[in-house]
């Protein structure tokens, strides 16, 4: 069955304490390659038969009502993915 | 300037004779109930030493507990950041060595994120923190910090938590239950949808116990539960957890 | 949707264009100031700002008035700078600068004895009052709101709500040992209010939770009347040894000032000069701002430092930064202190490197510290920083102009008197008057009006009316909510919801400690403030007494609608006259609090709701009394006199009803009240005490019962004689000054002799009865306490799980 996928990333200019840890600890643990951390979230809604217009407009007002607080969040993707385990081909 | 003691510093005198066992209390971090956890090894009769994540350093201590909080703010998962610090290098191979090592609450999360102890713990089934006076029922009371109890006796001690749903595969609960090694199950009520009513347990050789509730929030009467499993107390007056803790002493001390 | 999620949501989608503007804005004026490569800035200087008198500057869009920022010019002697308007914008807002409030909360400070000032080691204008306990130890409390933060967001405004009062304590010495949280959300089964109940309370729990501090106590209303402008106060108490205690003071010309903690980014930018100081309204555009997320990591780590710096003396002065951030740390450091301050801003470690000066200076980053450090401590001051990994920048250091001057890579962009902007700004004698529809209110008594109707009478109509009672949203178990707060960590909660006070034990050698509780009913004051503000202290005073403490200190959070409307500004001079006449009556200080304004929408304000917390002492926490009783036999007392006092009761409020005039004041009784329960403290008589208040006795008896799951047979015909009421009044009249105490056999005689003594009314009203398990009213009803504790728990679970 197709999912859509909507990521979630607290927005630029927000403080995420998550991030700041996360990338202290690497720091400590001598990954230094990176600069900084932030911590988003990802969820996946599957989709019972085909993904319509209507279904993705659907995606797109939960992503801004529900799975994200637009005060401190951004939806940064909306996006269809073809489950391989059904067999479903492009 | 004086030194004062902070609140939750001050040492009651020990009792005689397992004063000379020394228990070693970590703190990391976001570490809450450490004042906590070494108020309970000296009201059992024992000397607490503070330890500090950042040192590659036990100080010789005959045990170790890894108490309550939120260690790195829980913020990645909670215990996965502790337990890299530098002194989980010392507890891990002490642990391996037989030294008893207690985890509660964030400690029990950091001890399975170091996988000493099998299994995780995920966000409560109910999704909000919870705060109660929780019963358990002691199941194995061979463990270095549960002998003073009898198998199947029942305590009640504070339970809070975010995430102390208790997860393992099945094969590993199997394996837990075959061989004896949980050794705490909620009773009565089930306060965060933990695998099988799990509440804590231990390794195959005993000496390391992890467990979700706060055995050292009941140890001093005016200031613990309002009930026991042993009969009417006083308000708040519920001591139940004391147990674990002259347990590993008196174990230490008679190994002496 | 309904029209207020509407409201939210159109709220919500704005705050990046009301970014932009500010940040357009607070860059200063477009012919002096613009990015390139968004990094640097033409800055306009002290001398720019000279040489271009005329440039246009945006006070308005900033919130000032004109008058106000001609008075700036004044001060000055020409145009501010970007960064000084930013200042002085944000300085002289009514949230910072107390500017209608002012001329009133005056009388806190006049209306206080020698003997009240006895233990008073530090008093109102520092971060939080201090009180002595004795022994060497002192203890600092305050409450403060977070009331339009929480309603935009409000698992951030909740939790940073904690943050701000908790960096309060810290920064006067002491460590944080407790928090209480008195809450009011609008209607229980408004669609929006569990939106707040839900954030809100998981906003507290996961930063104090987080923090290690028990939460002890509050309180949780549900009234339409807080539909659009919940009340998010909390409460923070710490302790400390004398010696430690710290004052947010930058002396000694060449000593180093320090900023610590969490990086500066754009969090909450104008939020104290814009979001706290205008109300909610449709017609304008929102001017909201982004939003403050806190870490209570960081702050944990931050106040475990601090105490650190504390013991090792290597700080001199110390300030948090809450509301206006750096311009808020920088003028009261320097104009408390005895010289002057010279920083470099752009020393200030950054979250986001494109902030301007002016953005840097009012941004409200949650968990930072300013520091005063003496050149010789700041190799001792760094190590510890080090250890626990927290981050600093030294930004300049005290001297002796009297200025505090403020560079952006060298060049002058602040020279001002650091006294006109903390300290100096606007003062309003904004005119009041008592509203005229008060008169038609007061008159409008329950007892005979529609709402009266059907007054229970018959033994089962007592019985469902005592049941709608406890299951009300109002008198209901708050324990989903508190079930969500630790109350356990450092081991030294002596008792906790839902008894009458929270208590702390401070002193773990000899006992010694401290008991806290917030009260007011708004219906009261609304009903008449003056009386309805001195109600509220009379209940918590009433409460930390029941619990078995000496009183000794007072702290508030006014919480009104808006000053600029005459009525409203009547009832907050009323409140505030009332409390202080009270405090003198009582003789407990006010020590410290806050002051909440434009709390309304589209016009309607809240009810005044003064909420007063008092702090009280105990030499031994192990003589608390609890509320509910649990020996079999033990005597059960009705203390104080019973009036026929429906208006504004919790009763009338179940029948809709809002008018008449509040329960009759007796600060003489109350006080006497408060001795004769520590006395029974202090000597064992009591075994179980609670006040009465909100629901009066059929909600403490009920309370008192449940309390520990034992029931108790009750009769109450010789009060009705003797105080010429019927046993509906008997059992919902709210009159003050009475207590209900559970006293052992063996003690009866002893306390009958005490209160007979004193003067004080008793009345053998029951016994306690551990066999049958329920409230017995002889002859009239019996409520089975399984009945009773599912009515009173399933409320909250029902709405909210």
């Amino acid at each position: 069955m197709p999912r859509i996928i909507v990521d979630v990333m607290p927005k630029p200019e927000i403080l995420d304490p998550q991030g700041k840890a996360i990338a202290g600890a690497l720091q400590r643990l001598g990954q230094t390659g990176f600069s900084a951390v932030r911590q988003g979230k990802r969820f996946e809604l599957t989709v019972d038969g085909e993904v319509t217009e209507e279904v993705l407009e659907q995606a797109r007002h939960a992503a801004v009502t529900l799975l994200s607080n637009p005060v401190i969040e951004d939806v940064t993707r909306v996006e269809v993915v073809k489950d391989a385990t059904i067999g479903v081909s492009e | 300037m004086s030194e004062t003691p902070l609140i939750g510093d001050f040492s009651p005198a020990p009792d005689a004779g397992l004063s000379g066992a020394r228990i070693g209390v970590i703190t990391f971090p976001g570490t809450l109930d450490d004042a906590d956890a070494a108020r309970a090894v000296r009201l059992a009769g024992g000397t607490a030493v503070s330890l500090w994540h950042g040192d590659h350093d036990l100080q010789g201590v005959d045990a170790v507990i890894l108490p309550g909080g939120f260690s790195y703010g829980d913020y990645l998962r909670a215990g996965a950041i502790s337990r890299f610090a530098p002194v989980m290098e010392q507890v891990v191979d002490g642990a391996k060595g037989g030294l008893p090592v207690l985890g509660i609450c964030n400690g029990f999360q950091v001890l399975t994120e170091a996988h000493l102890l099998p299994g995780s713990m995920i966000k409560n089934n109910h999704l909000h923190f919870v705060c109660r006076d929780q019963k358990l029922r002691v199941e194995n009371n061979s463990t270095a910090w549960t002998a003073e109890y009898a198998a199947g006796s029942e305590i009640v001690v504070p339970l809070k938590n975010q995430d102390g749903q208790y997860v393992a595969d099945e094969k590993t609960l199997d394996e837990l239950e075959g061989e004896g090694r949980v050794v705490f199950r909620y009773v009565d009520v089930n306060p965060n949808g933990s695998r099988r009513d799990i509440a804590g347990i231990t390794n195959a050789a005993g000496n390391v116990v992890g467990l979700m509730p706060h055995p050292e929030h009941a140890v001093e009467a005016g200031y613990g539960p309002d009930s026991s499993a042993f009969g009417p107390v006083g308000v708040r007056g519920g001591t139940d957890g004391l147990g674990m803790f002259t347990s590993v002493l008196k174990k230490i001390v008679g190994a002496n | 949707m309904s029209d207020l999620n509407q409201r939210v949501q159109s709220r919500l989608e704005t705050p990046a264009e009301a970014r932009n503007e500010h940040g357009h804005h607070l860059g200063g004026p477009a012919d002096a100031v613009e990015h390139i490569e968004g990094r640097k800035f033409n800055i306009d200087t002290v001398e720019h700002a000279a040489a271009t008198p005329d440039t246009p500057l945006p006070w308005a869009e900033l919130g000032l008035k004109e008058d106000e920022y001609n008075r700036v010019v004044e001060i000055l002697g020409r145009r501010p700078t970007a960064a000084e308007l930013a200042m002085y914008s944000v300085m002289w807002s009514e949230h910072c600068s107390y500017k209608s409030s002012k001329v009133h909360l005056r009388q806190f400070g006049d209306k206080v004895t020698e003997e009240m000032k006895k233990d008073m080691l530090v008093g109102i204008g520092e971060n939080a009052g201090v009180t002595n306990l004795g022994d060497g130890w002192a203890v600092t409390f305050k409450v403060e709101s977070h009331n339009h933060p929480s309603f935009v967001e409000p698992y951030q405004g909740a939790a940073t709500g904690i943050g701000g009062i908790v960096r309060d304590i810290i920064s006067m010495g002491a460590r944080p040992v407790a928090v209480m949280d008195p809450l009011r959300f609008g209607a229980v089964d408004h669609p929006d209010t569990a939106r707040l109940v839900h954030g809100i309370v998981a906003g507290i729990g996961g930063y104090g939770n987080s923090l290690g501090l028990p939460n002890i106590g509050g309180e949780v209303v549900f009234d339409s009347v807080y539909q659009g402008n919940p009340l998010v106060n909390a409460l923070a108490v710490g302790v400390m040894r004398h010696e430690d205690i710290r004052l947010a003071n930058a002396s000694g010309a060449g000593n180093k000032v320090v900023l610590f903690g969490a990086r500066t980014g754009g969090d909450g930018i104008g939020g104290a000069s814009v979001l706290a100081s205008e109300s909610f309204d449709d017609s304008k555009p929102a001017k909201r701002p982004a939003v403050q997320v806190g870490d209570p990591f960081a702050e944990k780590v931050l106040i475990e430092c601090c105490l650190e710096l504390f013991k090792a003396s290597v700080v001199e002065g110390i300030q948090d930064l809450g509301a206006a951030g750096i311009s808020c740390a920088t003028s009261e450091l320097a104009s408390n202190g005895d010289g002057g301050m010279h920083i470099e801003l752009t020393s200030v470690l950054l979250r986001d490197p494109t902030l301007t000066p002016g953005e840097i200076l009012m941004s409200e980053s949650q968990e930072r510290m300013m520091a005063v450090v003496t050149p010789q401590n700041v190799e001792a001051f760094e190590a510890i920083l080090a250890k626990w990994n927290v981050e600093y920048s030294w930004l300049g250091e005290v001297t002796g102009t009297g200025r505090l001057i403020i560079d952006w890579n060298g060049e002058t962009i602040v020279d001002v008197d650091p006294r006109t902007v903390a300290h100096e700004g606007p003062v309003y004698e904004r005119p009041y008057h008592r509203p005229e529809w008060l008169d038609g209110v007061q008159a409008d008594a329950f007892a005979g009006s529609a709402a009266d109707a059907s007054r229970p009478a018959s033994g089962e109509e007592l019985k469902a009316a005592v049941l709608e009672l406890m299951a009300s949203p109002n008198m209901c178990a708050k324990d989903w909510i508190t079930n969500q707060y630790d109350r356990y960590v450092r081991g030294n909660t002596a008792l906790a919801m839902p008894d009458d006070a929270g208590v702390i034990r401070v002193d773990e050698t000899t006992g010694m400690g401290v008991a806290l509780s917030t009260d007011c009913n708004g219906r009261y004051a609304y009903l008449d403030p003056y009386t309805g503000a001195q109600l509220a202290l009379a209940e918590s005073y009433r409460n930390v007494a029941t619990a078995g403490a000496v009183p000794m200190a007072v702290t508030d959070c006014l919480n009104f609608g808006s000053p600029e409307d005459p009525e409203v500004m009547w009832q907050f001079a009323e409140a505030v006259r009332g409390l202080s006449d009270a405090c003198m009556t009582l003789g407990v200080p006010v020590t410290g609090g806050n002051v909440s304004l434009y709390n309304q929408t589209g016009g309607v304000a809240i009810h005044p709701t003064p909420v007063v917390g008092v702090l009280g002492k105990f030499d031994d926490v192990a003589r608390r009394t609890p509320s509910g009783w649990r020996e079999d036999g033990q005597a059960i007392y009705l203390m104080g006199t019973t009036r026929d006092e429906l208006d504004g009761s919790e009763w009338a409020n179940l029948r809709g009803h809002l008018g008449g005039k509040p329960p009759v004041l007796d600060l003489a009784a109350e006080k006497l009240l408060g001795e004769l329960l520590i006395n029974a403290s202090r000597d064992g008589m009591i075994d179980a005490a609670h006040d009465l208040s909100e629901g009066g006795l059929a909600a403490a008896l009920s309370e008192m019962a449940l309390r520990f799951g034992v029931g108790a047979r009750i009769g109450l015909g010789e009060l009705c004689e003797r105080d010429g009421v019927d046993l509906f009044t008997a059992l919902f009249s709210e009159s003050q000054a009475r207590a209900v105490v559970a006293v052992a056999r063996s003690e009866e005689v002893r306390f009958k002799d005490m209160c007979t003594a004193r003067g004080f009314a008793h009345l053998r009203i029951g016994v306690v009865d551990t066999q049958n398990e329920a409230l017995d009213f002889q002859g009239q009803f019996s409520l089975p306490l399984a009945e009773l504790k599912e009515a009173h728990e399933g409320t909250l679970p029902k709405y909210f799980a």
